[in-house]
């Protein structure tokens, strides 16, 4: 497949603005102001762009705990995401989640949960929902290779197959589950990819650190399913470069080492892809520098907008738990 | 038009009323289409409303409770049915962490009207993991609502309102209701949540119960009334939200109240309603506030080894004699009682 030169760009850019964002959480994070538990998903900026490229925003997603990147490759609001993160009124949960409970429902990013492989069926569900009203879009279960050693994803994808549901299934295998490497929870051998596809879910292994190449798999996928033919999957190898909770590096406290980082930094998405723009002559290094300044600025913007809105009320708190709209039945 | 039916056929009226009147309205759970229909409440509704509306599902309670959920985010009604409460204990992460969470802590996006009916019951060996009554777990979740219906007509208007609630319902049935039989309207009538109904006035004491309790609290009572004790009955019907200024405007009345549970006794619904009266209605009591609950023992399964386990008529009408002061020969309740004491009736006859 060739992708247009609007389409790379966009990939690039999109990627940027995932790092971007990200390191701007990181730097700022000390500040104490963001109180509340940060995933970060610098390194997989690859996995998520391309397949939020793929997606259109009627097509449906679900998230786990690092879900930055796939609210914003969905299209999800910044300003709304970095409000949340800063406990503010105008926070896209209005200050109720935080960083780990992301929603844009008016760019179909339905919802990030905390608790592992628990969107996974609820991703499902959306599936069964969009079968029920015979409608074309997909709906999307981002997950990561710790959520396949829950019950809940084996349930999942195995009602996906016998229902033949429209769900496109995103596994971003970084190989940690916290601290807890692939070798020590899954048996030495496994393919994911392979394992999933004995359930009944066709799937591929993709290079999670390619853009493009996760791209051309999403939009296969896609067509797979909008044709009809049920779920889908799609393992993509990546590397998450910080710790699992927080802004730091932490390859010196002993659970991995500084070699296998820097191997997977020599990956790293971003340079890779952007070189190849830049050999293929689709933008610049000036364009290059317009595009980061562009983002940067937007991104200035968004953080002061969080940090300037206001605190919701404490009453806040204390209301809200019932849905008191009445039931579509009179 | 009221008609004599039993609960179980009041839920199956219910399901059908609502899925002829809302499209959106799916009902799944394992057997829903199998030759038991769930002991006959889903009889025949797949015939009526084909197979992608009532269906038959894997043995997954957690993934299908989250299946439930990302539906009802896209403006499906889900009914959902477990034959027996003990196995949804799979599906705790999805109940708590999910259901009862999503409109709040995405600050009010998306709802979750999906109604959760489980069956739970005791008797007949059905033992350790086949018995248990765990409405207090859910309804110690902010997010939830329980429903506790006790009689035919309750069951139906209860659950036609659980349906088209837009939050979460726990919809708790006791198997030993199922063949109760009560006037019910045709019509789909609905009856709100959070409503107690008092079954009976009296001016000695508040029986405050649900669920399977009102029976034996009714058993009680006609005895007691025999013995000159006039008692108050409060069926809760929800237990949450639960109706307290129901439970203390009867209470300032009488000035003693007997609360009853089906489940253990630790942590019941029935130590809530003692606590809460103990806050709110101290200087009125006569006596101290009581409770009757199953013992915090898992149930046995041997016919021997139930015989004292479950609370009883006669066990409500001791308390209260003893709370008035009185001591009762309960023996009347004890030799009218025309079955063994695992069975509600001749109908229940195994292998359940």
């Amino acid at each position: 497949m060739t992708i247009s030169k609007a389409l790379s760009i966009e990939l690039l850019r999109g990627m940027k603005r995932i790092r971007l964002v990200e390191e701007g959480i990181a730097e700022r994070y000390p500040q104490g102001k963001m109180r509340c538990p940060m995933h970060l998903s610098i390194g997989q900026e690859a996995a998520a762009i391309g397949v939020g490229l793929a997606l259109k925003h009627s097509d449906l997603a679900v998230s786990s705990h690092r879900a930055h990147a796939h609210y914003l490759s969905k299209g999800g609001d910044l300003k709304a995401m970095l409000a949340e993160i800063y406990g503010k009124a105008t926070g896209c949960s209005s200050g109720r989640g935080g960083s780990m409970h992301l929603i844009d429902t008016k760019v179909g990013f339905m919802g990030s949960t905390a608790i592992v492989s628990n969107s996974m069926p609820v991703g499902v569900g959306l599936g069964l929902s969009l079968q029920l009203r015979k409608s074309n879009a997909v709906s999307t279960v981002f997950c990561g290779d710790g959520s396949l050693e829950e019950g809940a994803f084996y349930e999942s994808a195995n009602f996906a197959s016998v229902r033949n549901l429209p769900v496109l299934f995103i596994c971003e295998n970084n190989l940690y589950s916290v601290y807890s490497h692939l070798r020590v929870r899954q048996p030495m051998g496994r393919k994911i990819h392979k394992m999933v596809e004995a359930i009944g879910v066709p799937s591929a292994l993709v290079d999670g650190n390619d853009p493009q190449a996760v791209y051309e798999a999403a939009v296969a996928a896609i067509d797979h399913i909008r044709q009809g033919q049920g779920p889908f999957f799609l393992e993509l190898t990546t590397y998450r470069w910080r710790e699992h909770c927080g802004p730091n590096y932490d390859n010196n406290i002993g659970y991995r080492t500084e070699e296998e980082f820097q191997e997977w930094k020599q990956k790293d998405p971003i340079p890779r892809f952007e070189e190849k723009l830049l050999t293929e002559r689709m933008l610049d290094r000036l364009e290059v520098k317009d595009m980061e300044d562009e983002i940067q600025a937007e991104i200035q913007t968004a953080f002061d907008f969080a940090e300037n809105s206001p605190y919701p009320e404490s009453e806040q708190a204390f209301q809200g738990i019932f849905s008191e709209k009445a039931g579509s039945y009179e | 038009m009221n008609r004599i039916i039993t609960f179980a056929e009041a839920i199956r009226e219910a399901l059908d009323q609502s899925m002829a009147a809302d499209e959106n309205i799916i009902v799944f759970g394992l057997g829903v289409d199998d030759p038991k229909a769930i002991f006959g409440t889903t009889a025949g509704l797949q015939q009526k409303y084909g197979s992608e509306r009532v269906f038959d599902t894997p043995t997954s309670e957690n993934a299908m409770t989250g299946v439930g959920i990302g539906a009802a985010l896209n403006g499906i009604r889900p009914v959902m049915v477990h034959q027996r409460l003990d196995f949804f204990l799979l599906a705790m992460d999805q109940l708590v962490n999910g259901a009862a969470k999503w409109h709040f802590m995405f600050g009010g996006q998306g709802k979750v009207p999906i109604t959760i009916r489980l069956i739970m019951g005791r008797g007949w060996g059905q033992g350790p993991t086949h018995s248990q009554n765990l409405q207090a777990w859910f309804a110690h979740i902010p997010g939830l609502k329980v429903v506790m219906p006790a009689t035919a007509e309750d069951a139906k208007g209860l659950l036609l309102e659980s349906i088209y609630d837009d939050n979460p319902v726990v919809f708790l049935e006791h198997r030993w209701l199922h063949n109760v039989k009560g006037e019910v309207s045709e019509e789909p009538k609905r009856i709100p949540l959070g409503k107690a109904r008092k079954l009976r006035e009296g001016v000695d004491i508040t029986l405050v119960a649900f669920s399977y309790m009102v029976v034996e609290a009714i058993h009680a009572a006609d005895f007691l009334a025999s013995q000159d004790i006039s008692c108050e009955i409060l069926d809760l019907r929800t237990i949450a939200p639960l109706d307290w200024p129901s439970v203390f405007e009867s209470v300032a009345k009488t000035g003693r109240v007997l609360a009853l549970d089906t489940g253990t006794t630790t942590g019941s619904v029935a130590g809530e309603i003692i606590a809460r009266i103990a806050d709110e209605c101290w200087d009125g009591l006569k006596c101290a506030p009581q409770r009757l609950a199953m013992p915090d023992y898992p149930e046995s399964t041997s016919f021997a080894l139930t015989a004292d386990y479950h609370i009883r008529a006669e066990h409500v009408a001791a308390k209260v004699g003893q709370m008035l002061g009185r001591t009762l020969d309960t023996e009347p309740l004890i030799t009218q009682r025309e079955h063994p004491h695992d069975v509600p009736g001749d109908w229940f006859n195994g292998p359940f």
